[in-house]
């Protein structure tokens, strides 16, 4: 359970990061917190030659509110995201997500978009980032491009990320005024990984959304009705069959659909009671 | 190298366990910079310049325990203690930020660890002991 050999490049600035995720290629892979990387590291799952951390990189670890939107930068850890006091009244979804994801153990060093480069289908940070809509900043040597949540996320662990590629920073739009989230989570214990995961959003003009983490191999959002149409119901079923839920060691695929019906209904309905 | 090895092998503190080694069982939970962390998700190279604290730092004075390590021996808090040393670092970490965590929160931040042996209930009351007894010298000394 020790990494295979390589070698650790510590870069002081974005260029040098760059420069050396350039040089590195399909071997160069960026540690951040480390809290999905060295698991793997340590299973000898993922074997780059060359790590380059980005955590003393003091232009990436900003939380920066603009505009309507909060960008967050890759050296952000969990626990600065969980604790920054405008969260609750900016990102009230996120609010609620954090104390699901890991443990505090975990979130102290784990970064936010370090979970995201990491892709794990219950996890709870590509679900923010999908139900919120949000946008992924990809940069490289040469260039930078920007790709929304439904681009970004290619299937299970797998994104759009390229070889020399790294995530510079998220931008998740904040909610506009008198909009109603929720979240809810079935975990075999707290800090698990999701079996299902249901983040809901309802708008002031009357529309919901919800999107399912630990279902299909990337979280998935759904427009629906209010939770009193009639059609409500059906609609939500029809989502939970194009999950193509499966079975695994945690929860037969019968058990994970179930959950995306009742605890779905339950959560857009939490989200509708609390917009104003 | 990751920074367990560097703990335990390099400097030989062998207070930090280790368990699963790929950040499960919470066993390997030392402080760096007060937060919680687990050792073995860590490479001793990102915690250059940093401030790491082991168990071994709890004691106030050589060979005496720290209140809430008395109150683990106290309230059985422990069997084999494998599961000990990070459990210690990782409600040191809560109470200096939370004097104050409720039942809730401790049970919170134990869920990041595995003890095979205590069933955590004995865990829990240790916790809530010494947070009390902490309380109580505090008001005494002023
Ligand atoms: S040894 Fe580090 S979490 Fe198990
Ligand atoms: S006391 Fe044995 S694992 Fe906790």
């Amino acid at each position: 359970m020790k990494p295979a050999p390589f070698d650790y490049v510590r870069a002081e600035t974005l260029d040098e990061a760059l420069g050396a995720l350039a040089e590195g290629g399909e071997e160069a892979r960026i540690i951040a917190g480390g809290q999905s990387l060295v698991p793997m590291l340590n299973m000898r799952l993922a074997r780059p030659s060359v790590l380059v951390d980005v955590m003393r990189i003091d232009a990436l670890s900003k939380i920066e509110p603009k505009n309507g939107r909060v960008e967050i930068g890759a050296g952000v850890r969990q626990v600065a995201l969980e604790r920054w006091a405008a969260l609750a009244g900016t990102l009230p979804l996120v609010a609620a997500m954090m104390p699901w994801v890991g443990h505090a153990q975990t979130r102290s060093r784990g970064t936010v978009c370090g979970s995201l480069a990491h892709a794990d289908p219950s996890a709870e940070l590509p679900l923010a980032l999908l139900a919120l809509d949000g946008e992924v900043k990809l940069r490289s040597k040469r260039a930078k491009r920007t790709l929304p949540a439904n681009e970004f996320f290619l299937g299970m662990m797998a994104t759009a990320v390229a070889p020399g590629e790294m995530i510079e920073a998220i931008v998740l739009p904040a909610h506009p005024m008198g909009t109603g989230t929720a979240f809810r989570e079935v975990a075999r214990r707290h800090g698990d990984y999701a079996i299902v995961a249901c983040a809901a959003i309802a708008r002031p003009g009357g529309a919901t959304r919800l999107a399912i983490g630990g279902v299909a191999d990337v979280p998935q959002a759904v427009a629906l009705p209010d939770p009193s149409d009639p059609d409500f119901d059906d609609q939500l079923n029809e989502f939970a069959w194009s999950l193509n839920a499966r079975d695994d060691l945690h929860a037969s695929a019968r058990y994970r659909r179930d959950l995306v019906r009742t605890l779905g209904r339950r959560t857009v309905e939490e989200a509708v009671a609390c917009r104003s | 190298m990751l920074l367990t090895d560097l703990i335990r092998h390099a400097v030989g503190a062998t207070g930090t366990h280790v368990g699963c080694e790929h950040g499960v069982c919470g066993a390997c939970t030392v402080q760096i910079d007060g937060e919680p962390v687990r050792a073995c998700l860590t490479l001793a190279a990102q915690a250059e310049k940093l401030d790491i604290r082991t168990v071994e730092g709890l004691e106030p004075r050589p060979g005496e325990l720290s209140p809430l390590q008395a109150a683990f021996r106290e309230h059985f808090a422990l069997q084999c203690g494998f599961c000990t040393a990070g459990i210690l670092m990782s409600l040191d970490a809560l109470f200096a930020r939370k004097p104050k965590a409720s039942e809730r929160e401790i049970r919170e931040q134990l869920s990041g660890h595995l003890c095979r042996c205590t069933g955590y209930a004995p865990i829990v009351k240790a916790a809530l002991a010494a947070q009390a007894h902490v309380r109580e010298e505090k008001t005494t000394d002023a």
